[in-house]
């Protein structure tokens, strides 16, 4: 087979490439973005786009399957918690063609708001789950999603971390199979979930999870690796590399099925060997299921629960010393570097005149974010994408004096995103607040991406290109302006009038991203 | 088993120069993986990838102590990698200083003792001016390959070898140029 070094990202479209996928959809996260790239740059067979978030990706991607055809979605992981609604029905519905998730953890929150642990999803929505721990792995692994979803009529999810998204490796390439869209047959009882339906259908999932432990035991994605029985380690993702590195003569229990877990293998590795080890990012979920087994197991309290995991961590933790140099370590101080707007960014102008009016600035997710830090130090919430209106609201409800000396501020594509709706609440709930949509014409953030009001599509189509005034003011906003922040007095006049007035205001900062074409 | 650091500031090439050195080993038969940095430390912030060949490449990240090589395209990044070299490890690092934004907001100070103290505690470091070969080769984006040219001349891949993988991975109308610059970099090492 040919061969060739891929991104972890690459290797999945790839992977959805040869399994014969024909309908992919994707909202931008780091780490996931470029998957959906890959495929729309390199694999034009399938049809791919992006979606305003990932709710409606993961729906795209449901309709699709129940169509017929093999379809996947792909999201980071506080993606999948906008996506969650879909997720946890859509394991009821089941598949028809294919259905298969890619979901990207974050461990060290290298590029994220959070460092939560999505296997908890798996559980929690009773949805398979697999874990590659390479990128040649990643492309074999989305194949056999696609396979496990049709054969077990489940949903199934492939879970990467960013060290497996953005790693690269020489991945074993092979030719596509086309597979036919499978027969679409109305099936009520089985696609629309009114309770009548759902609670049969949730019967016919747990009947379905003994079968899938059941192919997860046998599985060759768990595979134990002999060597030495004094000690033995069980790990998954990219931890399992770690491991292999820094402990070459243990004993291995590598589990690639995170979902359900295979017991039988697990005892049979936990009673081969003296002393039994978990070694897995973030949270303890393979460590509670082996103690849930009755296996004693030492865990959480040498692997740090907190970030990522590096192979000098895993060396420390397991075999108490790593690797010594003799080159010393600099005494003075390094000035840190972090990440910053962009010279000349549209966003800059913005927020310097958010810090001379001194207002209280709810942030949301994307570049300007960065406006949190020096030199603007001009943010003072953000939790997750859309809450800055919202959260801008309560902030009135609760503070109504000052309405006028804060601001919701937020870009095109998170606007399109999740912020239509509390605007909607803010004019329903007759707020008079003032909302900033940062407009540059792009999703900068994740790597210059197209969205709904760009006007071309990911596969570069042009098409409708959304007028966002008119959005704002079909929604009930009266006082919509549309100015250039590079003209800063400009900018500051209409930002005063609008916080003056007692009603809803939207104003436009319309400026490209100065590295867009 | 070699272990390389490419370290620099976000949007230098950092990651073009690995994968570069990854078709080169991976072509030349060996096992290959990689770590690499996107997402919000590109806007600006201190990047770096981790490159690893060898017969059998399990993680695909370089344990600290452990690198071969530290190849930096700015000066300060340097020092936040020195941990991962190991004791006769080498530093190739471009004399280029670009001032973080704590820096220019003058509240820290770019220290200025760089040179020297490598000259003082890593045995093998080579401090390169790559200013004339940047203007020999027309472009100052290829600050990455001619670093790379100068690592070359440490690792057991060929020219033609180097010349193919360079072709396999840069846009057909920057061949030229990069192979130029590559040259270029070779030959800054004496
Ligand atoms: S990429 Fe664009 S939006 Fe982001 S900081 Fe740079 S100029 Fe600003």
């Amino acid at each position: 087979m040919p061969k060739k070094v891929m991104l972890g990202n690459e290797a999945i479209a790839r992977g959805a490439w040869e399994a014969g996928c024909r309908v992919a959809a994707a909202y931008p996260g780091t780490p996931s973005t470029e998957i959906l790239e890959a495929i729309a740059a390199d694999y034009r067979e399938i049809y791919a786009q992006w979606s305003p978030n990932e709710k409606v990706a993961l729906e795209v991607v449901a309709g699709a399957s129940v169509a017929g055809a093999r379809s996947m979605a792909a999201m980071k992981h506080v993606g999948l918690n906008v996506a969650a609604d879909p997720l946890f029905t859509f394991s009821y519905t089941g598949a028809n063609g294919g259905f298969v998730i890619i979901n990207a953890d974050d461990p060290g929150a290298w590029s994220s708001q959070n460092e939560q642990d999505n296997r908890h999803y798996a559980r929690a929505a009773k949805v398979p789950m697999i874990e590659p721990t390479s990128p040649a792995e990643a492309r074999e692994y989305t194949k056999l999603a696609f396979d496990i979803s049709e054969r077990f009529d489940r949903p199934v999810i492939v879970r990467i971390t960013t060290r497996i998204a953005h790693s690269q490796g020489v991945v074993e390439l092979g030719e596509r199979t086309e597979v036919e869209p499978r027969p679409f047959e109305r099936n009520p009882q089985k696609y629309v979930m009114i309770p009548a339906h759902a609670r049969p259908r949730h019967r016919f999932i747990e009947e379905q999870m003994p079968k899938l432990k059941e192919f997860s035991e046998n599985s060759p994605l768990n595979a134990i690796e002999w060597k030495s029985k004094k000690r033995g380690i069980i790990a998954n993702g990219v931890a399992y590399q770690y491991v292999k590195e820094v402990c070459p003569d243990d004993s291995v229990l590598k589990i690639g099925f995170i979902w359900p877990l295979p017991d039988r293998v697990i005892r049979e590795f936990a009673e081969g060997v003296e002393e039994l080890y978990v070694v897995e990012e973030l949270d303890p979920f393979i460590e509670d299921h082996v103690r849930a087994l009755g296996y004693s197991v030492t865990g959480k309290e040498l692997i740090p629960i907190l970030g990522e995991l590096t192979p000098e961590i895993v060396d420390m933790a397991l075999n108490k010393k790593r690797p010594a140099s003799d080159i010393p370590a600099y005494s003075s101080k390094i000035p840190g570097r972090p990440p910053a707007l962009c010279k000349g960014c549209p966003h800059g102008y913005v927020f310097e005149v958010l810090k001379k009016l001194d207002v209280v600035v709810n942030g949301d997710i994307g570049c300007y974010t960065l406006a949190v830090l020096p030199p603007y130090s001009a943010m003072h919430s953000q939790g997750c994408m859309g809450a800055s209106i919202g959260m801008h609201t309560g902030f009135e409800k609760a503070r109504p004096e000052m309405a006028g000396k804060s601001v919701a501020v937020i870009g095109d594509s998170t606007f399109i995103h999740s912020g239509i709706t509390p605007l909607i609440d803010q004019v329903y709930n007759r707020g008079t607040g003032t909302v900033l949509i940062l407009d540059n014409r792009v999703t900068a953030m994740t790597g210059h991406q197209d969205n709904p009001a760009t006007g071309v599509t990911l596969m570069g189509e042009e098409t409708h290109e959304l007028d966002l005034e008119m959005l704002c003011r079909a929604v009930g906003v009266r006082r919509v302006r549309k100015v250039d922040p590079k003209n800063m007095l400009e900018f500051e006049n209409v930002l005063r009038e609008e916080l003056e007035a007692r009603e809803p205001s939207v104003i436009i900062s319309s400026r490209k991203c100065i590295l867009t074409k | 088993m070699k272990n390389v650091i490419f370290a620099g500031v976000g949007g230098q090439g950092v990651i073009l120069a690995s994968k570069i050195l990854m078709e080169a080993a991976m072509a030349a038969g060996y096992d290959v993986k990689e770590s690499e940095v996107h997402g919000m430390a590109q806007r600006g912030g201190s990047v770096d990838c981790h490159v690893r060949y060898g017969k059998k490449v399990y993680s695909p990240l370089i344990e600290k102590g452990t690198a071969d090589f530290v190849v930096c395209l700015e000066l300060l990044e340097t020092m936040r990698k020195l941990e991962y070299l190991k004791s006769d490890g080498m530093i190739i690092v471009n004399r280029e200083k670009i001032d973080p934004a704590p820096v220019e907001a003058g509240l820290e100070k770019y220290p200025s003792d760089i040179e020297d103290w490598l000259k003082a505690n890593v045995g093998k470091h080579l401090v390169l001016d790559t200013k004339a070969a940047l203007r020999e080769a027309g472009s100052a984006k290829a600050l990455n390959i001619v670093m790379l040219g100068a690592l070359s001349n440490y690792l057991e891949f060929s020219d033609e070898e180097w010349a193919s993988a360079i072709r396999a991975l840069v846009k057909e109308k920057f061949v030229d140029m990069n192979l130029k610059a590559f040259a270029l970099g070779k030959g800054l090492v004496a």
